[in-house]
């Protein structure tokens, strides 16, 4: 991330310290801000809401809108920071977020993922992303010199607003009834509704005041580096660190974690000239998000879950081979008939089907929703293209992952749900930086070339082969869901208190599912290389990332049909995108996040929806097998008797 | 045989349990009854180690399991069911017993998967999804994943509760007949009926401490005892 406030050169060492130390405060100032929005949400919904940063990256482009319609600085702001976004939030919480009461993690990170993208998508749409757009900020030109350093009163009003919003926020919880309701909230939902406060209201509230701060922190961080869609909501995904150093919980934490980071980022900017790591700032805030998530004391095993949804059925090893087999055959036929100027695009979808096909035994089978599945995709590629394309070169393009994969797994084998996929995303993203932007990594600025295994040279030929790659790895999928390993996972992701009363150690399981979706994931993205010819950091990008698991949680994530029409649909949106002009780019980005915000309402996705239907009710509303009529009754003396 | 040594939990404000002390030994249905509240499921976090004690002992023989993990205990020989279901929703009931009967290193994991489900009534439900049951067989499904695990100590959390009166009368002869094998079982029921029938001692449990133990005539002869718990109970009835 780029500072204009430039780092002063020639200056004592001693000026030189405070002055980066003090430009990293007012960062850390902003990230402490969004982080507090971050933290008011989460604690009063239970939702860590992805599209955070896409909230306040929003708000800062109407504020600049407000601005260009000719509103004056002041009402602009307040306009927008307590009017707009908070109306926004209440809209997010009453349209999306109510309805996910008991939805799997999977699920409620893939709702606010889709948000962020069709936030994003609609600020791209407005506001044309390639024209340049300069926010100004406040009291242009207005500063003032404290010993050496030079502060600007926009700096200072960011210190300002990140001094006296945490104090109001404070305030508001301990002094006013409804501050103390929403504490309630936090410290125990069924206990405070018993008390008559009302966990919707309070939601709503919480979301309202979140949304607000987003906007506040988005529109000082647009003036202080650059009005630029994709880059606001990345940025604030800095904020998460923050957040998590809190615990998601703690507002004093939190704040200390934004300064502590902002601080890092500036010295870091300052000092550190690794040639190889030409983006340290950038991944400091992934190091401390690691960090903190590793010497966080273990979440304690939850007793008690949630009502499970009718799980797809797991085809037996005879139709799965009967199904393997069908499906060959007739992938061959379509394959004779491609027209010859399809075949890249069609064997582009099977690589990706490859790759999606790695999410379904972590995400679909064991719940642990891994954010960097085109990372471990991007090292598989890196892998054969260094290696070569023999034989050797695709073993490599599966064991550097999967040995990756494993690595990753050890440190995070402690985390789960969330945490474990917030690790993940920041896993993805320092590599996203500090690997696929690396010039010692990717050769140079046009990509690294990657060959095609096996010396295929033939694309039609290629495309059997990576659609015969593709069916055996489905294969085996099915096969290791029906062994013991799969039951472990399915297991594991259903009730890890019910796992270790089993005497099951979750050890082993996780490994070897990281390490095997790593693997599966290298092989994809090694394949996709060989088509493409050149691989680039674009093509390994997170927020490609999440637009994939998105996809294969729409369509089905815990089947193979589902991830597999998520890649033909990932493949032919884009194409549709060329015959509509302009907009047309975000459409890809558009449906995705609306197809994850329907899926609130069928939690397996589109095809899990069509497999089981009409099994998505909850179990209360299900027939019971057996007739179980003085069930009810007896249970309620009972709970009456003692009440 | 089970051993617990003045185990307190304190959750902030309360005393879940306080200095509880209680033994389980084998070939015994041990009863441990108490109002709502009254810190029995924490007693058997506690035990399998979901829940760390403030103070107190856990022993199963001489082996002290103050600190062991949880998947140790059950490696130890302590299985149990949960009042708030933990049924793996996802998978086949066979599955979710074969996994159990698979951990527990069992020689013929089919088979054994089997032939619990028959002994608990759900031979007919085997290929049904874990998760769609009703709560009364969620429970038998619970109990047949616990046993596949060979427990020598069996905790079971309300077994009885959204059980038909004849699915609750199977319940208690399988647990006679689990007795009569050497087990330990340490009960949590609010069904009196079943407690006095293959209880042949229980604990009361009354904010987090004992109120009162003895044969189940015993403790529902003890006027503490129906003021705190069996008098609610009868007013009802
Ligand atoms: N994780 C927790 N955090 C805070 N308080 C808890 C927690 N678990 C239990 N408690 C409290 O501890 C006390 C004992 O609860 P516990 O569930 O052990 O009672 P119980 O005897 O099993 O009751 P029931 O018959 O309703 O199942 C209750 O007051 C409960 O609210
Ligand atoms: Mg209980």
């Amino acid at each position: 991330m780029a500072h204009r406030n430039d780092t002063p050169q020639r200056m004592d060492p001693v000026s030189t310290l405070l002055a980066l130390t003090v430009t990293g405060l007012v960062t850390g100032c902003i990230y402490a801000l969004t982080a507090s929005g971050l933290v008011v949400t989460y604690t009063t919904s239970g939702i860590f809401n992805f599209a955070h940063g896409a909230v306040g990256m929003l708000a800062a482009f109407g504020y600049w809108q407000l601005l260009e319609k000719g509103m004056p600085t002041l009402p602009a702001f307040l306009l927008t920071v307590l009017v707009l976004a908070p109306l926004l939030g209440i809209v997010i919480e009453r349209v999306l977020i109510r309805r996910l009461g008991n939805a799997t993690l999977e699920v409620t990170l893939t709702v606010t993922m889709g948000l962020l993208l069709l936030l994003l998508a609609i600020a791209n749409t407005v506001w044309d992303a390639t024209t340049p757009r300069v926010l100004q900020p406040f009291f242009v030109g207005k500063q003032v010199t404290v010993a050496t350093v030079v502060l600007t009163y926009h700096q200072l009003l960011i210190i300002a607003a990140a001094i006296t919003v945490p104090l109001a926020l404070w305030a508001f919880l301990r002094m006013t009834r409804t501050g103390i309701a929403m504490r309630a909230v936090v410290d125990d939902r069924e206990l405070a509704a018993l008390a008559g406060a009302s966990p919707t209201r309070i939601g709503q509230l919480g979301w309202g005041i979140g949304s607000s701060l987003a906007a506040v922190a988005g529109i000082l961080l647009a003036a202080q580096v650059e009005l630029n869609a994709t880059t606001l909501t990345l940025l604030v995904i800095n904020g998460y660190a923050a957040a998590v150093v809190g615990r998601l919980t703690s507002l004093p934490l939190t704040i200390t974690g934004g300064l502590v980071l902002g601080v890092l980022q500036s010295l870091a900017l300052g000092y550190v000239t690794i040639s190889w790591l030409n983006q340290v700032q950038v991944i400091i805030p992934m190091l401390i998000l690691f960090v903190a998530l590793l010497i966080a004391p273990p979440t304690r095993l939850r007793v008690g879950q949630l009502a499970p949804l009718v799980a797809p059925r797991v085809p037996s090893s005879r139709r799965s081979l009967g199904s393997t087999g069908a499906f060959l055959v007739l992938a061959a036929g379509i394959v004779a008939i491609i027209p010859s100027g399809q075949l890249g695009n069609v064997t582009h979808g099977a690589a990706v089907a490859i790759i999606l096909l790695s999410l379904v035994p972590m995400v679909g089978y064991g719940g642990m929703v891994s954010l960097c599945q085109l990372t471990f995709a991007g090292i598989g590629a890196v892998a054969m293209a260094k290696v070569g394309g023999g034989p050797l070169g695709l073993v490599a393009a599966v064991l550097a992952p999967a040995a990756v994969g494993a690595l990753l797994a050890l440190p995070t084998l402690r985390l789960r749900g969330l945490y474990l996929s917030l690790a993940t995303l920041a896993f993805g993203y320092a590599m996203d930086n500090a690997f696929f932007q690396n010039a010692s990594v990717m050769t140079n600025n046009l990509g690294l070339p990657v060959p095609r295994p096996l010396g295929l040279d033939n694309d039609r030929g290629y495309l059997l082969f990576v659609v015969a790659v593709f069916a055996a790895c489905a294969f085996g999928v099915l096969a290791m869901r029906r062994s013991t390993l799969g039951r472990r996972l399915v297991a594991l992701g259903d009730s890890p208190a019910g796992c270790a009363t089993l005497g099951m150690g979750i050890h082993v399981t996780k490994l070897v599912v990281f390490a095997l979706s790593a693997g599966l994931a290298g092989l994809g993205g090694a394949l996709l290389g060989g088509q493409q010819s050149v691989v680039g950091q674009s093509d390994f990008a997170l927020l490609l990332s999440l637009t994939l698991l998105l996809m294969a949680v729409v369509w089905g994530v815990r089947t193979i049909s589902g991830v597999f029409i998520a890649a033909l649909a990932f493949e032919l949106i884009p194409q549709l995108n060329g015959h509509l002009g302009p907009v047309g780019d975000s459409v890809l980005s558009l449906l995705v996040g609306l197809g994850a915000v329907g899926l609130g309402r069928s939690q397996n996705g589109i095809v899990g929806a069509v497999l089981s239907s009409p099994g998505l009710r909850r179990l209360p509303s299900l027939p019971h097998p057996r007739s179980h009529s003085d069930d009810v009754s007896r249970e309620e003396v009972l709970t009456g008797a003692q009440g | 045989m089970l051993k617990v040594e003045e185990v307190s939990v304190r959750f902030g404000g309360v005393q879940a349990v306080a200095g509880m002390s209680l033994e389980a030994p084998p070939g015994r249905v041990t009863g441990l009854i108490g109002p709502n509240g009254a810190g029995k499921t924490t007693l058997f976090n506690v035990i399998t180690g979901l829940q760390k004690p403030n103070t107190g002992r856990v022993l199963l023989g001489d082996r002290d399991l103050t600190k062991a993990s949880t998947a140790k205990r059950a490696r130890a020989g302590v299985g149990r069911t949960f009042q708030r279901l933990e049924v793996f929703g996802s998978l086949t009931v066979y599955d979710n017993v074969l996994l159990a009967a698979e951990l527990a290193h069992v020689k013929n994991p089919s088979a054994a998967a089997h032939q619990l489900l028959e002994r608990v009534g759900l031979g007919g439900f085997a290929a049904q999804q874990a998760g769609v049951l009703p709560t009364g067989m969620a429970r038998l499904l619970e109990l047949a994943r616990a046993l596949a695990g060979n427990p020598s100590v069996l905790l079971l959390d309300e077994p009885g509760s959204g059980l038909t009166e004849a699915e609750c009368k199977a319940l208690g002869d399988l647990l006679l007949s689990l007795t009569a094998d050497g087990t330990a079982v340490l009960l949590v029921e609010h069904d009196m009926e079943l407690v006095m029938r293959v209880c042949q001692h229980v604990y009361v449990l009354d904010f987090g401490q004992l109120l009162a133990e003895g044969s189940p005539a015993e403790v529902s002869a003890n006027p503490a005892v129906q003021i705190a718990y069996l008098g609610a109970e009868e007013v009802s009835a």
